[in-house]
């Protein structure tokens, strides 16, 4: 079976206040940027999946974001399957 | 009183706490490694600070399921009492079993120093002693203690008095530049619903003896195994 690669993005709900971000939007404003609204730092994951199949992978990933790689409280997640 | 302390790879706290409770004030306090299964019949429970499992990923969203974390929350369930300092805390919410989460603090740095914190009710087993609005002077040692839950959380904690402690001046008032990391409403400790259940950032087992520069934490101990004593007089 093909080798399956999910990219796992998670960023902090909107509204919650995100000082990283606002100091590297600081930062890029410095550096003479323009027209910078916003910036967000989230977290960034690659999993890849071994035997299993594209449908179970998209399941597995999604049940791995709820119970461990995001927090509902305060992130959100969103993913991307591909094969590897 | 029977107190357990958990013991996370990583938690560097747990010797304090054990010297609180059985060197100062004298109950039994076990050490116990998280990868226990089981609970033997303690009163109460502590997590005590440390990066349990590095913090990797979010802070104790790996030791949440440690293997003793399903024991914690049935003694949570059955109504003993649990403790989360710190990454305690930090463990605590990401367990479900206190509301809201701790994020970065705004400072965006590692924050190592004495804070003020108001007791806001005494309607817990850990407050009992303490008067309410009583100031606590008591260390701060984290880089995650911003405490935020959404607005219709923070409206149930104020509505169901489930606010504990919130960070003040030295007078006990709610100045911005008392709020050491950002913390949503000053909120520096809260309890669940059914009140058994407390988490806070500072560190009341660091100021438990006037030789470290103040003792009003101990009041947070005291308060427990008064509680506990409260509860069976007899076994006590």
């Amino acid at each position: 079976m093909e080798m399956i690669r999910a990219k796992v993005y998670v960023t902090l709900k909107s509204g919650i206040l995100d000082p990283q971000g606002e100091t590297v939007k600081g930062a890029l404003e410095t550096l003479g940027f323009a027209g910078v609204q916003d910036v967000r730092i989230g977290k960034f994951m690659v999993i890849t999946l071994n035997g299993v199949g594209r449908e179970d992978a998209t399941r597995n990933i999604e049940e791995m974001c709820k119970k461990l790689l995001a927090n509902p409280v305060i992130e959100d997640y969103r993913f991307e399957v591909e094969e590897a | 009183m029977r107190f357990g302390i958990i013991v996370f790879p990583g938690s560097n706290c747990e010797l304090d706490c054990q010297w609180v409770l059985h060197d100062i004030l004298g109950q039994q306090a076990e050490l116990i490694w998280h990868k226990e299964q089981e609970l033997k019949d303690y009163d109460c429970l502590i997590l005590p600070g440390g990066f349990a499992h590095g913090d990797y990923l979010r802070t104790g969203a790996i030791a949440r399921f440690s293997p003793i974390m399903k024991a914690v929350e049935d003694h949570a369930r059955r109504g003993g009492l649990v403790m989360g300092i710190c990454n305690g805390f930090q463990i605590l919410c990401e367990a479900g079993l206190l509301p809201g989460m701790l994020l970065r603090n705004t400072t965006l740095s590692f924050i190592c120093r004495q804070v003020y914190m108001r007791v806001e009710t005494t309607e817990t087993p850990f407050t009992g002693t303490c008067a309410t609005g009583q100031v606590l002077r008591v260390p701060i040692n984290h880089n995650e203690g911003r405490y935020y839950a959404d607005d219709r959380t923070l409206a149930r904690l104020k509505t169901n008095k489930q606010v504990v402690f919130r960070y003040v001046t030295s007078a006990g008032e709610l100045f911005e530049k008392a709020n050491p990391n950002g913390s949503l409403d000053h909120v520096a400790g809260v309890c669940n619903e059914q009140r058994n259940v407390l988490g806070l950032m500072p560190h009341p087992e660091r100021a438990a003896e006037p030789l470290l520069g103040s003792a009003s934490g101990r009041a947070i101990f005291e308060s427990i195994i008064n509680y506990g004593r409260a509860l069976s007089p007899a076994s006590r």
